[in-house]
Formats: structure tokens, sequence, C-alpha cells
């Protein structure tokens, strides 16, 4: 394969990409809370009072709020971990209070901190649980385990005979998301799912969840207490107050640029322009195409198509147009290209933050980060001065924007009450 | 006393195969015994301090008290030996499985229950597996303690090498007294050591390679 052929095959599985994202089909299910309420035995203030809620298909919701806020309560009611007092809570047009509470756990998936993996079971029986519940034969499960181990990044005839323990934090939870994913319910709930895994792991985790669901739109709830990654993740960020009290449900973008009180804008921080950082995703940055090759190709061919292209390395793929390694070319030995350890790999999914652009390219050893799309195919490379790039075009942007605020606020009918503005907005969608 | 045993070999054999046959069925009983009441009080908080104190104050019944006061009901021979036997070997089983069961991370009791695990499943699919190396240390202290206790059974003619301990007592002094009590005694610790390998073998065996320390 020459350069020429290289470059176009990468721009025709750009448009596979495109279309395979605009055709996949919601698979989730809407989930509705209507005046739901939780309140404990012996204690005068409800831990979720009157919570009303919509969650549509397709979408990942993200709970955050202070600790005991109820978030935690409100998103174990819609699996009847924890019973409502009074209200309803409908998945797609399913009354979850009109089926058994097992019957409904095995079609919504749960996911929580760490995996929470059975540490006396493989792999594979940890992910085969809820479908051997569900009474699906072996062979269904098998290939179903291996499948779903493909798809969090895990090579199925390495890991699925492995116990726990043998993992890493980041593998466990992997694990964790295969297993909730199993049966293949509309609805996952998520409780601090990437909680106990460090930030490189976790931006990593982050990434391939945004990868999962593009392909396959399921409905996630998922609790958090971190805004960063409420905004990076959530289609929308539901902030609760104590008493999950709505104090706003809206878009991140929203949020972030309106927010409908003071402890929603104390709480996501939004003064801070850095904030904007998690806002902003790899994809509008300049992404450059730096010589590629394949596993399996002849070494010498490679390096003489990168020199001529005037790249000092080369980025590897394997057969499924996955980023395999990215090496030097002085590194570059043996014949034929072949894999490293992927784990070392610094590799940014499109939807990642700036936040996650400049993380990952701190610990890279290019100075730069590999992007990567759906299904972790490999789609450029950006580097560090690309980030910077765009930080200074989103500056001025919101230069402008305060400068024109102030031209505003100038006016003088606006003068003798500056919190005006911020009481009239109202949180849309609630 | 080589002689001696040379002269009763069978009747040695006999009575080793019958202790060990006696603390084996009994440990058996008292296993399946401890374990569901170990489950009942996980299910029921509130009667963890009572069955602390039934384990704690059972073993402080002198064997000797306890098999006395079955007699009038179950007689000699026998099943009062195995009924006093499972009686005590129930009650370290019964602690161990108490800690063992309600050690178990309630996190992961709650994964299983979030994915439509029944109760009953969980209990037997997640909290027992877990909890097994601590019940298992249970069985072998069971096991070592209902060796002795197992002796002092005969005295109700139950079957065993306490026989032979018993004899010796009787005819102290007389010529074959000190042979009969010490092969019984030293039969006893050579089971034991025997059972608690085999124990350890059940052990390897039957816990998970994910969890085996």
């Amino acid at each position: 394969m020459d350069a020429t052929t290289s470059t176009s095959s990468e721009s025709d599985l750009g448009e596979k990409g495109r279309a395979q994202d605009a055709s996949a089909a919601i698979s989730g299910a809407e989930i509705r809370l209507e005046d739901v309420t939780k309140r404990y035995p012996g204690q005068n203030t409800a831990a979720v009072d009157g919570l009303n809620l919509t969650i549509p298909a397709g979408e990942i919701v993200m709970f955050v709020g202070p600790s005991g806020c109820g978030k935690t309560t409100s998103l174990k009611m819609i699996n009847r971990l924890i019973e409502p007092t009074s209200g309803t809570i409908m998945i797609g047009d399913n009354d979850v209070r009109k089926q058994s509470a097992d019957e409904l756990r095995r079609h919504v998936g749960y996911v929580i901190q760490g995996g929470s993996l059975f540490p006396h079971m493989t792999v594979a029986k940890n992910i085969a649980i809820v479908p051997k519940l569900l009474g699906w034969e072996s062979d269904r499960i098998a290939r179903r385990v291996d499948e779903l181990l493909d798809m969090v990044n895990l090579d199925p005839s390495k890991y699925r005979g492995r116990h726990p323990r043998e993992l890493s934090g980041g593998q466990q939870q992997r694990v964790g998301v295969a297993r909730g994913l199993a049966a293949d319910p509309p609805v996952v709930l998520m409780d601090e799912p990437f909680g106990a895994v460090d930030p490189i792991t976790r931006q990593r985790l982050q990434d391939e969840l945004l990868s999962i669901q593009r392909t396959l739109r399921k409905t996630i709830v998922c609790v958090t207490h971190d805004i960063d990654e409420a905004i990076k993740l959530g289609d929308r960020i539901l902030i609760l107050q104590e008493g999950a009290q709505v104090a706003q449900y809206d878009t991140p973008e929203n949020v972030l640029a309106s927010p409908s009180n003071d402890f929603v804008s104390d709480f996501v921080g939004s003064g801070s322009s850095l904030k904007q950082l998690s806002l902003a995703r790899v994809s509008e940055l300049e992404i450059q195409s730096p010589t590629t090759g394949r596993v399996g190709e002849s070494s010498a061919q490679a390096i003489e198509r990168a020199r001529s292209a005037g790249d000092d390395s080369l980025v590897i793929l394997d057969d499924r147009d996955r980023p395999a390694a990215w090496v030097w070319l002085r590194q570059i030995k043996g014949e034929q290209l072949h894999e490293r350890e992927r784990e070392n790999l610094s590799t940014l999914d499109h939807r990642a933050t700036l936040n996650d652009a400049l993380d990952t390219m701190l610990t890279s050893t290019h100075g730069g980060a590999i992007v990567t799309g759906d299904n972790d195919r490999y789609l450029g490379v950006v580097d560090f001065s690309a980030v910077v790039d765009r930080m200074r075009v989103m500056q001025t942007e919101a230069q402008d924007r305060a400068a024109s605020a102030v031209t505003a606020e100038s006016r003088p009918e606006d003068e003798h009450d500056p919190d005006a503005p911020m009481e009239d907005r109202e949180p849309s969608d609630v | 006393m080589w002689e001696f045993i040379e002269d009763r070999r069978v009747q040695i054999l006999t009575n080793a195969w019958n202790h060990a046959y006696l603390v084996i069925l009994a440990i058996l009983f008292a296993t399946v015994i401890a374990i569901a009441l170990a489950m009942i009080v996980t299910r029921l908080p509130k009667l963890e301090p009572a069955a602390n104190a039934v384990s704690a104050v059972g073993l402080t019944i002198p064997s000797f008290a306890l098999i006395g006061l079955l007699l009038p009901f179950t007689g000699l021979g026998a099943p009062t030996a195995l009924l006093a036997v499972t009686f005590y070997a129930v009650l370290p089983i019964l602690r161990n499985a108490v800690v063992g069961l309600a050690g178990v991370d309630p996190n992961l009791v709650e994964s299983a229950r979030g994915m439509g695990m029944s109760e009953l499943a969980s209990m037997f699919r997640i909290r027992l597996p877990l909890a097994w190396p601590v019940i298992l240390a249970g069985i072998r202290i069971s096991m070592q303690m209902s060796m002795g206790i197992a002796a002092i059974a005969a005295y109700v003619l139950g079957p065993g090498l306490g026989v032979g301990i018993f004899i010796g007592l009787a005819q102290i002094g007389g010529k074959n007294a000190v042979n009969e009590a010490l092969v019984g005694t030293l039969g006893i610790v050579l089971i034991a050591l025997v059972l608690d390998v085999l124990l350890l073998a059940l052990g390897r065996v039957t816990t998970s390679k994910g969890i085996r320390v």
C-alpha cells in the first residue's frame, strides 16, 4: 500500500464512520420520573422530594450535586434498589413497580464504582451473569462475552479466563461496563463508574464510553460528583440541591453559559474560563495526518514513505484501523511493523475535551496525541500547538462576548438591578 | 506396646475407622446446620447477638454433662454420640459462618441484587463462595475439637477410639491399661492430623482461584 492509497482509504473510513454515526438507531428507552419521593422513617426531611424528570431515549444524563443531595437515591429508585415512598417511574411504557424487582433489574444495566466484579468468578463469568439469569444458551453467552470484551478493548482470548484481581483498576472498570451492557438493556444506570481510577485511565474510560454510546445509543443515567465528568459525558446535566431539588436540568453548554442560580454557578465554577476547556472537543481542533503504516507491512517501505513525507515518526494501524503503535522511525526494528503494548499509547477520542487532550499530551512522548473516532478507528493526530491555538480563539470569543455584555449592561434601565438577568433565566426542560 | 497393637490390630483399626466416621458425619451435619443458621442470621441481623451468645455459651457446657443429659432421651449408643458431637461441632462453624457471610463487601451484594439476582441466588452464588475460606477455617477448628468430644462419647457406648481410653481408665494398674489408653489417644491425634490435611486439600479444591490466598 503506498502513501496515496492509504490516505484515500482513511477518508473513506471517515465517511463510513459518520454514516454509521447518523444511522445508529436509538436502542435506549425514555425514563420518566413523576413526583417521586423517598422518605426514610424517622427523618424529618425527605431524601428525595417530589422529583419530576424526563430522560430522553438514547441520551446520557448526568446527575451531579453535593454529597447527600439525593442523586444516588434517585438513581437507585429507577431499578428499585431503593423503593420510592410515592410517585411513578416509567421506563418506556412500563411502570417499574408493576413488575418484579428482579425481572426489572435484569433489563436495566447497572455499573458501580470500581466495577464491583465478583472476585471468585472469571471475567467471562462476571459478564455472563445477567444473560445466564435470563436463560440464554451457553453458545450465545460465550459469543456475547467475546463481543463485549472486544467492545471495551480487552482481548477476549487473553482476558476472559482471568480473575478480577489479575486485572488493573481500569481493566476491572471496563469489565464492569461490559457486564452492565451484557444483556443489551435499553437503560444503563451508572453510579460513580469511574471514581476509583487514576485521571488518565478515567479519561480513557470516558472516551471509550462515549465511543460505545455513539454506536449503541442507550439511555444512560450516570451519577457523579465530578462536574468536569458531567460536562464531558452528559448530553444533559441534572444539578441537584438537597432533597433532590432540581437546580438546573440542561445541556452542558447552557449550564456553563447561563447557570440558573448562584448555587449552580458556584457548583460548576462557570466563572472560570478554564471550564470552557471541558466544553471544547478534540474534534474542533485541526487534526493532522502523519504517515501511517499497517501491522505486518514491510518496515523499510513504511520508513521510506515517512521520510519522503518529512515525518520522523509513524502511526501503525491494525487490521481494523485502530491505532496499534506510534513510534519514532529510529525505534522501528525488524522486517515488519508490529503492535506495541496499547496501554502506553496516547489516544484521544474525538469527543474528548481539550482538558483531556492537555492531560494526555503531558504524558505522551510525542508531545501530541492520536485521535480516534467510532469503534476506535484512527482519525489523525493533534499536537500541543493546535490546543493552544484553539484556546486563543476561544479566549478572543469570550472577550468579545464580555465586551458586548458590558455595552448591554451600560444601558441605563439595567443599571439599578444587576441581578435581574440572572433570575430571568428559566431552567429549561425541567 | 508394639505387641499389643499387633495383637489387636483389627480391633484398633475398626475403632479408628468408627472414630473418623463419627467425626466426619458430625462435621457434615454441623456444616449444613451452621451455614443454614448463619444465612438466617445474615438475613435477620437482629439475631446476630443471640447466635454469638449460643456459640460462646454452648462451648462452656462440659461435654460429659451434655452426654449425660442426652441419655434419658436418646439412650446408649451411636445416635447419642453423634448428636453430642454434632452439637459441639456446630458452634465454631456457626461463629465463623456468621462473621464470614456478614463480612462480604456490601457493594458486591448490592451489585448482584442490582443485576437481578434473587436474594437466595446472591446468598449461594456470591456470599457463600466469598465467605467459604472463613467458614472452612471454622470447620477445621470444629474438626479438631470433635475428635476429643467423640472420645468422650465412648462413655455412652459410642463408637471409636474413646473405647480404648475408657477401658484403660477402668483397668488402671492392670497389665494393658496404659497401652489401651495410649493407643486410643495417639490414634485420635493421628486421625486428626490426617483429616486436617484432607480438609486443607478440600479447601484448595473448593476455593475459587480468584480469592485463594
